[in-house]
């Protein structure tokens, strides 16, 4: 168990290492570079420029940067943004809690959807509950986020006034219960979309389970069918969708780009959209370095679940 | 007794239309659909009812009415012929883009499987990396860095989907290199050119299909994700994306702005995917 995650983990450094490169090649690439911004800005002179580039080592060679780039990153030094100044950690600790917020609630929200909507539709399979199920499934993957957003909106927040727009909290204002009426949009949009697609996973891995001799066997021993259901086959059906969860909920922590943009969310999405808008690249960079290492370790401890879950997969 | 409890699924061959699966109707009724939207992209100058860049300032801002099917926005422009106009982008992006997916990733997943060793390795690992780092932002980071005309947003974001691609070609490849035919084929003095090309290839087609009606609706969902950032296909020129951009700053007044393009990109992302459903089940 330890070996396989120490294992799991060295193999997952080159990995980090290819990541790293893309991104710094990308932002690199950029005409006029990281100082792009005050190019075209007239009150900066260029002499101004050259100083700003060697004091940041821009003149230094490109594999030079990276590594001395990549050594400050490990240490926890992200540079400073360079639209207000202050250090990338601390922008980015600041907006992180929002962004954890609204992921658990959906993740939590899009779980108590898609369980009973994935059991019922491989347990009806082929019936009318199963097709409305799995019609309602497509229709929820296929859905572009924004539009769906804009859509709550303009039924819940402009229409019928039930719900605020936009924001974390009223400004000024900020009881709970405030909070949660602010959270409610976001979160079902992020849910309703994640629910789709789990509840698609659950099912096929039920039937999977279902057809399995196992099964029968504890039927025959006269176990009630919804103790089998939810005990027997459930427990091994859910190993394989944990670990589509698990990766799934790495990728809603930059996956609520849109979603937070649309609602104003004050997370890490909208830290990023702010941060494209100046092209603060510090901040990119570092936002995104860090959804990817999240998205890593997460399949790590994606694969690691799902060996403990299932025995017949050998920790290697 | 429950269904699906019984034990019996065990035992039965699973026949071509399963009782469980979608109906070959829905298939049929996604891909008229499809279908449907692709002749009103081509036909948009004769069925688009105005120009799309047809000015009225008299008539800014108009609810739906006969004139004008889907109102007019903050300049008067018809939304109808807009979304129609919008459609030939937004499809066009959608469909090549999925062509350089599915092309990098038949090219970098079959040299995977079929050479082996370490190149397999190599390739695989860079598939990895690319795979975990978010795709909506690394395209947001590089189409707001390059300004990217519309060919060149196809390509980069069909450089941004080759993955899922890369990996089923390269699992089917490797699988394929092992069996009797193309050991035959070896044996009887093909050429690695001859054995991708006539032997493996064909034999995974069917996943690479598969794999390429969901790069069609990421593609769409990603240009109108991209487009609604701004980052995208610019304005004045229409594309489903950029006119729910321009939607969202009057929602509360002009709601119709933004459900005809949302509509249209729904219906065109659902029907892909149920066409790819089905295709997948066969």
């Amino acid at each position: 168990m330890i070996r396989f995650l120490i294992r799991r983990a060295i193999q997952a450094v080159p990995l980090l290492f290819v990541i790293s490169a893309i991104v710094f090649a990308l932002v690199h690439a950029a005409p006029g570079g990281p100082l792009a911004i005050y190019l075209s800005n007239p009150n900066v002179r260029p002499e101004d420029i050259e100083r700003l580039r060697r004091a940041l080592g821009l003149d230094r060679p490109l594999w030079e940067q990276y590594w001395s780039w990549l050594g400050a990153f490990v240490r926890g030094d992200w540079g400073y943004s360079f639209s207000d100044g202050r250090a990338v950690f601390v922008r980015i600790a600041e907006r992180l809690p929002a962004t954890l917020e609204l992921v658990v609630v959906s993740i939590v929200a899009a779980l108590a959807l898609a369980i009973p909507a994935g059991i019922a539709a491989a347990v009806k399979r082929g019936g009318l509950l199963d097709r409305s199920i799995g019609a309602v499934a497509t229709a929820g993957i296929s859905l572009p986020t924004f539009w769906f957003g804009l859509l709550l909106q303009m039924l819940f927040a402009i229409g019928l006034g039930w719900l605020p727009s936009s924001g974390r909290t009223t400004p000024g204002g900020g009881d709970l219960i405030d909070h949660v009426r602010h959270l409610v949009m976001p979160a079902t949009v992020l849910a309703v979309v994640q629910a789709a697609s789990w509840s698609r996973y659950l099912r096929g891995s039920m039937i999977d389970v279902l057809s399995q001799p196992f099964v029968l066997a504890a039927r025959a021993r006269g176990i009630p069918g919804r103790r089998v259901l939810l005990v027997h086959a459930f427990s091994n059906a859910l190993g394989p969708v944990l670990a589509v969860v698990m990766m799934d909920a790495a990728l809603l922590v930059s996956g609520a780009v849109v979603t937070e943009s649309v609602f104003a969310w004050p997370g890490l999405g909208s830290l990023f959209t702010e941060a494209l808008a100046r092209r603060d690249y510090a901040v990119l960079m570092a936002l995104l370095m860090l959804a990817s290492t999240a998205i890593v370790i997460f399949n790590v401890i994606a694969d690691t679940a799902h060996a403990l879950l299932d025995p017949r997969v050998a920790l290697r | 007794m429950m269904p699906g409890l019984d034990g019996r699924g065990s035992r039965e061959p699973e026949p071509a239309t399963l009782p469980g699966a979608r109906p070959r109707a829905e298939g049929s009724a996604a891909a008229l659909l499809l279908a449907a939207l692709l002749a009103a992209a081509l036909a948009a100058p004769a069925l688009a009812p105005y120009p799309p860049d047809h000015l009225d300032l008299d008539r800014r801002r108009e609810a739906p009415s006969a004139a004008h099917w889907f109102g007019t926005d903050e300049l008067g422009r018809d939304v109808l012929a807009r979304v129609l106009y919008g459609a030939r982008v937004s499809l066009a992006v959608g469909l090549l883009s999925a062509a350089v997916a599915g092309a990098s990733g038949v090219a970098v997943g079959g040299v995977a499987g079929y050479a082996g060793g370490a190149i397999d390795t190599l390739l695989m690992r860079g598939t990895d990396a690319m795979l975990a780092v978010p795709r909506l932002p690394l395209l947001m980071i590089a189409t707001s860095v390059l300004q990217p005309s519309v060919p060149l947003l196809v390509l980069l974001i069909g450089l941004a989907g080759w993955m899922e691609t890369a990996r089923v070609v390269r699992a089917e490849f490797a699988t394929l290199r092992g069996r009797g035919f193309v050991e035959n084929a070896r044996a009887a003095g093909a050429g690695h050119a001859r054995i991708i090309g006539a032997h493996l290839l064909p034999n995974a087609a069917h996943v690479v299909i598969v794999s390429l009606t969901l790069a069609v609706a990421r593609g769409i969902l990603l240009e109108s994700a991209l487009s609604f950032f701004g980052v995208g296909v610019q304005p004045p020129r229409a594309s489903w994306g950029n006119m729910l951009y321009q939607a969202q700053a009057t929602l509360a007044t002009e709601p119709w702005l933004a459900f005809a393009p949302g509509l249209f990109i729904l219906m065109t992302t659902l029907s892909v995917n149920i066409v790819g459903d089905r295709l997948a089940r066969r």
